[in-house]
């Protein structure tokens, strides 16, 4: 059938460029992969020469394909699926990149993107390590492309593209609207189902191309270190790749705090961290990531634990790819709430881990004996030796949080059941508490160590002071400090303190390095900082989640079930505040003041919640909001709001609105015909007529012996035994029967007067779940959670201190 | 020894001891039945919303109490009781994870993440949801 209204054009030189890209980097491998094993210069040289072309070509291409999309997404073509799928007319122009990396196609292309940046800026720089390095990484940005090539070898798929149509896609094809040729015309044709509202936030404009410039970047120790073993240069590689390995332990770890930061910012976790199996999967290549690191600067120094470094630079990257395995084949689908569902790619992925793996180890096994190290063990008064300790400690770390995270993986292979338990983050804390104490004491201590030995004296004088003052805070801060979290136990609260113990530690302690260890020479005390960042960052993680308070706690009694089973049951998290009820709540008095949606899009809504400290009456209104989801999703999203002080954040997200849904109230008058002090019960309590007024003249009704008025008072007793008032009336005028009934909103309860029958007043009553607005509210405190931002902040900064310290001195 | 062989073998040790302490987190999947079985054990279910039973949520009375019926796949039904809210777009779920331990003729789940919904973004991903997309509107 001829389709009318498409335009096939930009798709068609998508196509070819996702082509040609996977033919450049096949051509730059093999021409790199010659001028590595050339035996003369001159036909390593123009090897070379078509290598380089080969890959500015790829770069090019995957420049023509990124566009291309942009292109595709920017002017609405919606018979494109990725256009159609992710993106709609009404898209915020700053969301347009983001849309693109919304799917599996489009964060592979993203870090196709980065690894190709990366290839041009080594190709400058990487000299003598050009062409067995640039194989390597053209190696890896050949296996990206077959990610997104999409095309079939019989019968098998390899690859998602990207420019695929609608109703190219599988399944999609038979759907009845193909059957017309102007299909484009139909409506659901004429928008897209647009970027998901819930990511329509900052952080998704920049986590994820952080988050994958450290995935490329990972490649490049890797590819170092496989090029010192195949060019049986064993040792050379280190210096050249430090900066290397420095830069993609900065991005990832950026990368991955910058995940944490949006899950505390902007979705509704209840928290930075949760030991999801997504976020672990990009955690712990970091943490071995950072282990080599360690190694390699203590071999640089010492000529210790060259094999450790291998070992470390070799299994971060192979992590990499195992977390693209995790997080992309659907395999977590049971066990996280972030993991892509299967792409029908699941062969593909394992091939991708084990084209890398196996080559990686086998390299590294069979060269294990050639690799140099030194016969004599470094001392224990020897900075490399305690180096090497905290990097087994990392490992031993990630090690731990793999396995755990893995148990998916393990049911699939060996058929088994096994699953983390019903309190998932405490599994993971009781164990990586001890890591951090661990960490945060070598952290202090390593520092003031030499490399090779040590004089005592000198290291125990130089130690003594932060030692002092390590202990003297954390003592302080564990007497006054308000850590009771006794929830798992003494042992647990126990080991917490000494956890901000070895925080504190390694903050004071890199602090006080810089001036007394490197006398202020600031330029090279990028590792300081960075580790004095790391010791905040403990205190904070430690502080926040240890004093982490709810506030919400449902204490109320109105809406609490009469069912004493629930008694003892916790955790009642969700408050209820009704419209314009000041409730009581912690240290707060909250009420629900209202909601607006004011956005452009008018697709959030707002609720108003005021709240006022009890003790300095100090009021201040949050915002926490509900997002409407994008088209072709339904439901709403809950997004947070926050109200900050230097010491702490108030947090809050609603869980249930009453406005959410629009219910329809079925709930009826039921009549009683009762005298003056008669009672009636209702679900909650009761009520009691105390009695009728003619012609009431009061603070509410004004009526005159002229008029025809009858007023029933009538007493209602809830159940914790709160008296409410309720005044229905009937009144004649113009000869017509008129009602006002009252309302008791916090029982949820409308009174009527219908009339007098043989003498008794006509009671009626109503219960109704809808009469008054109402949000469920969940509200924490994370006290010192700044501190986690503020080490993160100060660690990066570290970090890019070093790069430059070393990308300077590695010139020399 | 060696220091280099003592550090080892301590790694080991203490590598072997986090992972005997994880076996003692973990928990098994079950079946409705087989979980019934293990009465107050905590366990995990996988199973589907069972529509033809009403779901009960009355936030205006309590925030926190929430129930509905499941089925597993080999047709088991058991009553699901929460101790928190209804999870947003919870009735448009269909398969779903729920960790929590048998009490009686009742499943009960302490805590929210008990109830494991996909993300919202991932669901997009899924062709069948996107068919649905396509097909309705």
């Amino acid at each position: 059938m001829n389709y009318v209204g498409e335009h096939l054009l930009p798709g068609q030189i998508g196509h070819f460029f996702l082509i040609f890209s996977f033919a450049a980097s096949f051509v730059a491998t093999l021409a790199y992969y010659k001028a590595t094993i050339a035996k003369d210069p001159d036909s390593e040289a123009s090897w070379k020469r078509m290598a380089r072309l080969a890959f500015r070509l790829n770069a090019l291409a995957v420049l023509a394909i990124f566009s291309t999309i942009i292109y595709i997404i920017s002017n609405h073509y919606f018979e494109y699926n990725y256009a159609w799928e992710h993106s709609s007319k009404s898209l915020p122009p700053q969301y347009l990149l983001a849309c693109i990396w919304e799917a599996q196609e489009g964060s592979f292309l993203l870090w196709i993107i980065w690894q190709c940046i990366l290839g041009l800026v080594l190709i400058r720089t990487s000299k003598k390590w050009e062409a067995p390095v640039m194989t390597i990484m053209s190696f890896g940005q050949l296996c990206l492309a077959t990610m997104i090539i999409g095309i079939y070898v019989s019968n098998i798929k390899i690859g998602i593209n990207p420019f695929l149509l609608v109703r190219q896609m599988e399944g999609f094809a038979n759907a009845p609207i193909f059957n017309s040729a102007d299909y484009l015309k139909i409506p659901q044709m004429q928008d897209g189902q647009g970027f998901n509202s819930l990511l329509q936030n900052y952080w998704v404009v920049i986590h994820p191309p952080v988050l994958f410039l450290g995935f490329a970047s990972s490649i490049v120790p890797f590819a170092y270190a496989m090029a010192g073993i195949w060019k049986k240069d064993y040792s050379g590689w280190t210096r050249a790749a430090l900066p290397w390995t420095l830069f993609a332990a900065c991005v990832l770890g950026t990368g991955v705090m910058m995940g944490a930061a949006w899950a505390y910012e902007a979705l509704s976790f209840g928290g930075f961290w949760s030991w999801d199996p997504v976020e672990n999967a990009s955690f712990v290549p970091w943490l071995v990531l950072v282990a080599g690191l360690h190694t390699q600067l203590a071999y640089r120094s010492t000529g210790h634990s060259l094999r450790a470094t291998y070992f470390f630079l070799i299994t971060s990257f192979v992590l990499v790819l195992y977390a693209t395995f995790l997080t992309r084949s659907g395999i977590l689908g049971d066990a996280s709430v972030h993991a892509f569902v299967d792409s029908g790619m699941n062969l593909q992925l394992v091939l991708f881990i084990l084209i890398f793996m196996i080559p990686g180890y086998v390299l590294f096994i069979k060269h294990y004996s050639k690799i140099p190290h030194i016969e004599k063990e470094e001392r224990g008064y020897s900075r490399e030796f305690w180096m090497f300790i905290g990097s087994l400690v990392l490992f031993l770390s990630s090690l731990f949080i793999i396995t755990a995270t893995s148990l998916p993986v393990l049911n699939k292979a060996f058929g088994t059941k096994w699953s983390v338990g019903e309190d998932n983050t405490f599994a993971y804390n009781r164990i990586e508490i001890f890591i951090a104490m661990l960490l945060g004491v070598l952290t202090a201590i390593t520092q003031y160590l030499k490399y090779k030995d040590t004089d005592k004296k000198i290291f125990f004088r130089h130690l003594a002071i932060p030692t002092a003052v390590g202990m003297v805070v954390s003592i302080l801060v564990s007497a006054f400090g308000n850590i009771h979290f006794d929830r798992y136990g003494t042992g647990y609260l126990v080991a917490i303190h000494i956890g901000i113990f070895a925080g504190i530690y390694a903050a004071v302690a890199n602090a006080m390095y810089i001036w007394t260890g490197m006398n202020g020479k600031i330029q090279a005390a990028g590792a300081s900082i960075a580790h004095f960042g790391f010791g905040i960052m403990l205190i904070g993680i430690l502080l926040s989640t240890s004093k982490k308070e709810l506030l919400s706690y449902n204490t109320t009694g109105i809406n609490l079930p009469f069912d004493p089973k629930n008694k003892d049951k916790d955790p009642l998290e969700n408050i209820t505040l009704l419209k314009n009820v000041r409730t009581d709540m912690g240290h707060y008095w909250a009420t629900f003041t209202g909601e607006d949606s004011t956005n452009e899009t008018g697709n959030i809504n707002y609720y108003h919640i005021r709240l006022q400290d009890k003790r300095s009456g100090e009021l201040f209104e949050l915002y926490p909001n509900l997002i409407k989801a994008t088209k072709g999703m339904e439901g709403v999203s809950q997004n947070p709001d926050k109200h900050h002080y230097w010491d702490r954040d108030i947090f809050s997200y609603i869980q249930y609105a009453s406005n959410l849904e629009k219910q329809s109230d079925t709930s009826q008058f039921r009549y009683f015909p009762i005298s003056e002090k008669d009672t009636v019960f209702y679900s909650n309590g009761y009520l009691m007529l105390d009695k009728t007024v003619r012609d009431p003249d009061n603070d509410k009704y004004h009526f005159t012996s002229a008029d025809t008025a009858l007023m029933a008072d009538v007493l209602i007793v809830s159940r914790d035994s709160t008296k409410y008032h309720a005044r229905p009336l009937i009144y004649v005028k113009d000869d017509r029967l008129f009602t006002v009934p009252d309302t008791v909103f916090t029982q949820n309860l409308i009174v009527v007067l219908k009339g007098v029958e043989e003498g008794k007043p006509q009671i009626g009553i109503r219960e109704s779940s809808s009469i008054l607005p109402f949000v469920s509210l969940k509200a924490y405190v994370f006290p010192q959670i700044n501190l986690l931002w503020l080490g993160t902040l100060v660690m990066i900064f570290g970090f890019v201190m070093s790069i430059i310290w070393r990308v300077r001195t590695s010139r020399i | 020894m060696k220091k280099f062989q003592l550090v080892l073998l301590v790694f080991i040790a203490i590598a072997i001891a986090t992972l005997v302490s994880l076996m003692g987190s973990i928990t098994t999947y079950e079946t409705i039945a087989s979980a019934r079985q293990k009465e107050g054990k905590s366990v995990k279910l996988y199973v589907h919303l069972d529509h033809s039973q009403p779901m009960e949520y009355n936030p205006s009375r309590d925030p926190n109490f929430f129930t509905f019926y499941a089925a597993d796949t080999l047709g088991n039904k058991t009553k699901v009781v929460c101790n928190f809210e209804k999870p947003i777009d919870f009735e448009k779920s269909d398969a779903i994870v729920i960790t929590g331990s048998m009490h009686g003729q009742e499943f009960d789940i302490k805590n929210r993440d008990g109830i494991l919904l996909k993300c919202p973004s991932k669901y997009k991903d899924d062709p069948a949801m996107a068919k649905k997309g396509l097909d309705q509107n």
